[in-house]
């Protein structure tokens, strides 16, 4: 690796104030588990590397039943998926926070370095923005929101302009019958990159027998996550039933952008896509019926 | 230009202070700088869990961790598994139940297992197979390993 | 039913059982030193430029900027290699070979494949070299390049080599080809064989490009001392290899090389070629340091040798009753940048499990712009009973016979001539494949989604030379020195044997593994013959000991040699009772009845006998997404005598893993110029503790006639079978025949779909 200096701010001004002065002399790490493996192969280089882990409000963890969720974006998976609290709310978080890397890679790799890095099977992506996340955005000009569906442009690109961190991302609270899930399909049963992720909830009616609205996103089928709109929305006011996932997974295939390449074919994913959105929309409906 | 920096933190239970550069990884500086070989290096991505140590109770890949992250820290590698009074019983059961060949893997899959049943003394064959998922061994298909670790589970 | 069974024969005292190995606590407390853990004094460290094409020739190089950059000590290219300043008559030998062996350690003229070293620096440390290296300056002038073993044999192809030709049965041909060799063997009347036949398949079948994966990346430390010394500290299966290799490049006499072997973190036959040791070594010349070298895992998979892809096409005839009548096949493996695939091992394995009366079998060797290959655990043979226990099986479905009967019916033994001529001595497969039909596993049933698939393998071992020194310490304990690397716990099992021999206790011995300079001659180990041949050495070395003690007893006793018996550890007195002395009452006599005694041997035996292993593998098939996974996998293999079951188990579940990676989903992508695209065990597949079920193992026990406790090599035939068990498994459970390595889900799934248009 070429040589760099290190610095741990304690605050988010101070991190603020060194990259906005730094521009694009400076990286933000987090985990560091993409950034060090980049670094690494020499696909990126900085001179400054700021880590953020110190950072008291980027280790929130604040959840309660009426305002959601505020996570982090230093937080380690791990401490997501072991927080009892946190894994009744929001399974589907859960599903994306224990599939990331192995437990070494848990213990270090946040879901906000996930979304920043903002690769297309980024993992956590798609089920954050099932879940409606929003990104809590602090910079040299205060601080903004901008919802999770819009923060990756491009393959390893993010809506962040310089000097701007990712301080938290927030997820509204779970309601009654509500209930989300990812999938993703890889040929090994871990350490692999996602050939296809889905990430759906969904929000059913009273008697748990029909939709009231959907969002589903997919990774892996395009140069950034898609949030598949039409697909989730086409559910509102239907009937549970298999034609209408069916039609929803028919919906998520047609928004489908993918590429053939070494991991899978353009068919394979498309095909994969309609699979894991039957998939996780029917663990959704399940989770939301027993919740 | 990057300097050198001077880190203070708990090796094994002893405080402890080196200099290293930021780009040093915590692996390097373990082995390099510190002359403490036991932690492997088998891939330098993330990917093999050979060079894995336990960070303030959290397996890790140290490949992955810079030296200067380590400030303030509690770790623990291979060197520290053993006390005088012998050998831990992951060790033991490592060695009778022969689940090492190369034994490069070893010192990974001893502390990733231990970072388990540090945590959850009763995990059972699912749990253990799903947990050392980042550890790889190319030697011995596993068997031996997931029944050594599963001998000093407390699950039977 | 116990997960892990012996069949055994015959019982010994130590050969059987199961120690703790002599050098395991070091390597759980993390003190064993592997190659990477040399620390000499002012080490440098050395980082390889690689060709980024490729193929391409090189056209100049400038490594001014990058001697001049700060911290760097040296800078080589091939010009500093002997070859490159030494005339044809002053390098002897066989010029094209060492051409080769010095182009495919640093290349002069051409680069063959991406990752070809082109030039190596040695700096203060490594981040230092690796910046440098950027400031070397190579013009290249890229070439068409060749990927694909079949389009590489056609006409009009790229050529790697302008002066490669092909040798065609003894006979070279007229024009250059990127064929290197065609082999070819042939037994009784073919085209008879297949009139005989009530029903004849033929069928093709190809295997991706894999690498051996062991976890610990190719390293090495050399120090030029300046009285002409070359000393190296290596990671390698064979330490008098490397000297032999690091010799002939760098044109030195051997005894000037000394190659301290360090423990070694896998090799699979990948840690024979010597990468790294010759480069190291001109840099510590130059430099006057240490200089050690680490690979990366990247440099590891592009740069080191894999096991070759390959094209098979085999033909089979049948009576309707099972019987084999004719076998044919052709094989094409790729060598990579070099000659030198194991098409030769795989042509002379295919049909070994069985008794062929009519048979041929040809075998190309094709050089590609890929890394060289290298040996991976029975080379040759995988593909080759991939292809073979593919076809047979897809005979047993038409015929609906059950594929052990099948096997058993046309199963090799005892007496049985080979295709190549060879005769089979006493083998096991006969035992392997009963053991097979009469395990719990094989009469279990099937779940629905599920399927079940079986196959034999077999390697014919190895023999070759080994060294073996023991010492007797006057405390009795025997101090065991050897040449022989130990990748998988052989110190245990020739420490067994030498015990089991001596009639003393497998902890009064004391192995130790030395450099070229403290024994004689031992080849590698791999090929299955390390328990087996530094075992014979280790024997006849006790058995030198026993000699040597009998006539010290004799001494004492003041009696004549032949007057005394040594049995158990006892050395006693034919005829009198009263004279009798343990082994370690002797051993404290030693110093005053002639001095310390050592036994000594070095063997080169003939006697491996041949290795057969039978596997049975249930698989689940997701049919919606393609996804295999094995539930349940069962191996057997015929080791002769276990001498220590456990390891025996180990090389038996290794073997069938790296197997089941090889089926499901390892392979080398490659762009279509030749780049491989992922070079790191994320995207390089292998499996994880999570892909897998327990390996359950039956070791069969028939005694190999050629040793004297009947030991067999295990380490390679265990990775035969799988493949095709695999594959058998996955039509058995989807009713689609892959014949195309590895099974991923989307070839899974484009069958399926395949299957639903047809
Ligand atoms: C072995 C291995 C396995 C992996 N497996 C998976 C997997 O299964 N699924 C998956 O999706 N990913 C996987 N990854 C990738 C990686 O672990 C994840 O993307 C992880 O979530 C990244 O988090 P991090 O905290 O380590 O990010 P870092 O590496 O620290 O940062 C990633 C990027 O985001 C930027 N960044 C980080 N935090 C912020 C912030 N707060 N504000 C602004 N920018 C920021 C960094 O500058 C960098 O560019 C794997 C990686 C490895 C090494
Ligand atoms: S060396 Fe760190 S995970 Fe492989
Ligand atoms: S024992 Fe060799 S890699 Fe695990």
């Amino acid at each position: 690796m070429e040589p760099f200096d290190y610095l741990s701010p304690s605050s988010i001004e101070e991190a603020v104030k060194t990259l906005a002065s730094k521009g694009d002399q400076a990286r933000i790490m987090a985990g560091g588990t993409d950034m060090l493996v980049q670094m690494r192969a020499g696909r990126r280089t900085a001179p400054l590397v700021v880590d953020i882990k110190e950072i008291p409000d980027l280790n929130v963890v604040s959840y309660d039943a009426t305002n959601g969720l505020t996570l982090g974006a230093a937080v380690p998976c791990y401490k997501i998926y072991q927080d009892e609290t946190l894994s009744a709310a929001y399974p589907g978080l859960m599903d994306a926070a224990s599939l990331i890397g192995g437990i070494q890679i848990q213990g270090r790799a946040t879901i906000g370095g996930n979304i920043c890095n903002a690769a297309p099977s980024g993992d956590s992506i798609p089920v954050v923005i099932a879940l409606g996340g929003v990104c809590n955005i602090a910079g040299p000009n205060g601080t903004r929101q901008l919802p999770v569906e819009e923060m990756c442009t491009a393959p390893g690109r993010n809506a962040l302009a310089d000097g701007e961190i990712l301080v938290s991302v927030s997820i509204p609270a779970p309601q009654a019958k509500s209930g989300a899930s990812y999938l993703r399909f890889i040929p090994r049963n871990e350490m692999d990159i996602a050939v296809v992720g889905v990430g759906s909830s969904v929000q059913l009616d009273a008697s748990g027998q029909n939709f009231v609205s959907a969002r589903i996103s997919l990774a892996s089928v395009a140069p950034t996550p898609v949030f598949a709109k039409e697909a989730g929305d086409s559910l509102a006011g239907k009937p549970v039933n298999e034609e209408t996932i069916q039609a929803a997974s028919e919906l998520a295939q047609a928004a489908a952008k993918p590429i053939s390449d070494m991991r899978g074919t353009i068919r394979q994913r498309t095909h994969l896509v309609g699979v894991l959105t039957r998939r996780t929309l029917n663990i959704a409906i399940e989770r939301a019926r027993g919740g | 230009m990057a300097g050198v920096t001077q880190v203070q933190t708990t090796l094994n239970g002893e405080v402890i202070n080196f200099l290293c550069e930021p780009r040093q990884s915590l692996l390097e500086c373990l082995r390099d700088v510190l002359g403490m070989t036991g932690t492997k290096e088998g891939c330098n991505d993330g990917n093999c869990g050979a060079c894995t140590v336990i960070m303030d109770g959290r397996i890790v890949d140290s490949c992955l961790v810079l030296g200067v992250e380590a400030e303030g820290k509690d770790i623990t590698t291979i060197e520290g598994m053993a006390t005088p009074e012998g050998l831990h019983p992951l060790q033991q059961s490592f060695l009778e139940n022969a689940a090492l060949q190369c034994g490069i893997c070893t010192p990974g899959f001893l502390l990733a297992s231990k970072g388990l049943l540090d945590q959850e003394p009763d995990a059972d064959e699912g749990r253990i197979r799903h947990w050392l998922a980042g550890n790889l061994c190319r030697c011995t298909g596993y068997d031996k390993i997931v029944r050594a670790v599963l001998q000093v589970s407390k699950a039977k | 039913m116990t997960s892990n069974q012996v069949l055994s024969e015959v019982e010994y005292n130590v050969v059987g059982t199961r120690p703790v190995r002599p050098d395991g606590v070091d390597k759980v407390t993390g003190r064993a030193r592997y190659g990477d853990d040399t620390n000499l004094t002012g080490t440098l460290q050395a980082k390889v430029l690689r060709s980024p094409h490729p193929h391409a020739r090189v056209k100049s190089i400038d490594t001014s900027k990058a001697e001049a950059f700060p911290g760097v000590r040296a800078v080589i290219t091939a010009k500093d290699l002997p070859f490159a300043s030494l005339s044809k008559e002053e390098l002897g030998g066989d010029y094209t070979a060492l051409k080769f062996a010095t182009d495919h350690m640093m290349a002069s003229d051409k680069v063959l494949f991406k990752g070809h070293p082109i030039a190596a620096i040695a700096a203060v440390n490594g981040h230092v070299a690796q910046s440098a290296m950027d400031l070397i300056e190579v013009e290249y002038e890229v070439l068409e390049s060749v990927v694909d073993v079949r389009e590489a044999m056609k006409p009009g192809a790229a050529l790697l080599h302008e002066d490669l030709r092909t040798n065609d049965m003894g006979e070279t041909a007229d024009t250059p080809s990127n064929i290197s060799t065609h082999m070819s063997y042939a037994t009784g009347d073919l085209e008879k064989g297949f009139a005989e036949a009530d029903l004849v398949m033929e069928k093709e079948y190809t295997t991706a490009t894999v690498h051996q994966g062991y976890i610990e990346p190719h390293n090495t430390t050399a120090f030029w001392n300046s009285d002409g010394q070359l000393n190296l500290w290596t990671s390698t299966q064979g330490s008098f290899q490397v000297r032999a290799t690091v010799s002939n490049i760098l044109r030195l006499p051997v005894s000037q090389i000394k190659v301290t072997p360090m423990e070694i973190g896998g090799g699979f036959g990948g840690k024979i070629t010597a990468y790294l040791d010759a480069i190291c070594a001109v840099l510590s010349k130059k430099t006057g340091s240490p200089v050690k070298a680490i690979m990366t895992r990247t440099e590891v998979f592009e740069a080191s040798g894999p096991a070759p892809a390959s094209w098979m096409r085999v033909k089979i005839g049948v009576k309707n009753n099972g019987k084999i009548t004719a076998v044919e096949t052709e094989m094409a493996m790729d060598a990579g940048a070099y000659p030198g695939s194991p098409v030769m091992q795989a042509i002379v394995c295919a049909f070994a499990c069985y008794d062929v009366e009519n048979g041929k079998v040809d075998g190309y060797d094709v050089v590609v712009n890929k890394p060289k290959s290298a040996a991976y655990r029975a080379p040759g043979a995988p593909q080759a009973a991939f292809a073979v226990e593919s076809l047979i099986d897809e005979i047993c479905g038409e015929l609906k016979i059950d594929p052990i009967d099948f096997r058993l019916l046309n199963a090799a033994k005892e007496g049985t001539r080979r295709i190549e001529g060879l005769v089979a001595k006493r083998i096991g497969l006969v035992e392997c494949l009963e053991a097979a039909r009469d395990h719990d596993h094989y009469k279990s049933k099937l779940e629905n989604g599920t399927g079940r698939g079986v196959a034999c393998g077999y390697w014919p071992n190895r023999g070759f030379q080994s060294s073996v020194v023991m010492t007797v310490n006057y405390d009795g304990v025997v101090s065991l020195i050897m040449g022989s690397v130990d990748i998988g716990g052989t110190r245990a099992s020739i420490a067994q044997q030498t015990a089991e021999t001596l009639g003393i206790a497998y902890e009064d011995v004391k192995p130790t593994v030395v450099d070229t300079d403290s024994i004689g001659y031992t080849f590698i180990t791999g090929g299955s013959r390390t328990a087996f041949a530094t075992g014979i050495a280790a024997i006849s070395a006790a058995e030198d000991v026993k000699e040597q003690m009998i006539s010290r007893a004799a001494k004492i006793w003041d009696t004549s040699e032949d007057d005394i018996e040594f049995v158990a550890g006892m050395i006693s007195h034919k005829s009198d009772e009263e004279l009798r002395l343990s082994f370690k009452d002797l051993a404290r006599q030693t110093a005053t009845t002639g001095g310390s005694i050592t036994g000594r041997s070095s063997v080169d035996p003939s006697g491996e006998g041949n290795g057969h292993a039978v596997h049975i593998a249930d698989v689940s098939v997701d049919q919606e997404t393609g996804k295999t996974d094995v539930t349940r996998f069962t191996a057997i293999q015929d080791a002769g005598k276990a001498v220590h079951p456990s390891y025996v188990e180990g090389q038996m579940q290794g073997g069938a893993v790296q197997g089941i990676g090889w089926a499901l989903n390892e392979e080398y992508f490659f762009d279509d110029t030749g780049k491989m695209l992922n070079s790191s065990f994320l995207d390089y597949r292998m499996p994880t503790s999570l892909d897998l079920p327990m390996i359950d193992t039956v070791i069969v026990e028939v005694a190999n006639p050629g040793h004297p406790y009947g030991v067999r090599g295990v380490g390679e035939a265990a990775i035969c079978p799988p493949m095709a068990a695999v594959a058998n498994a996955v039509t058995s459970a989807t009713g689609n025949r892959m014949r195309s390595l590895p099974i991923t889900p989307g070839k899974i799934l484009e069958a399926g779909w395949d299957s639903v248009k047809s």
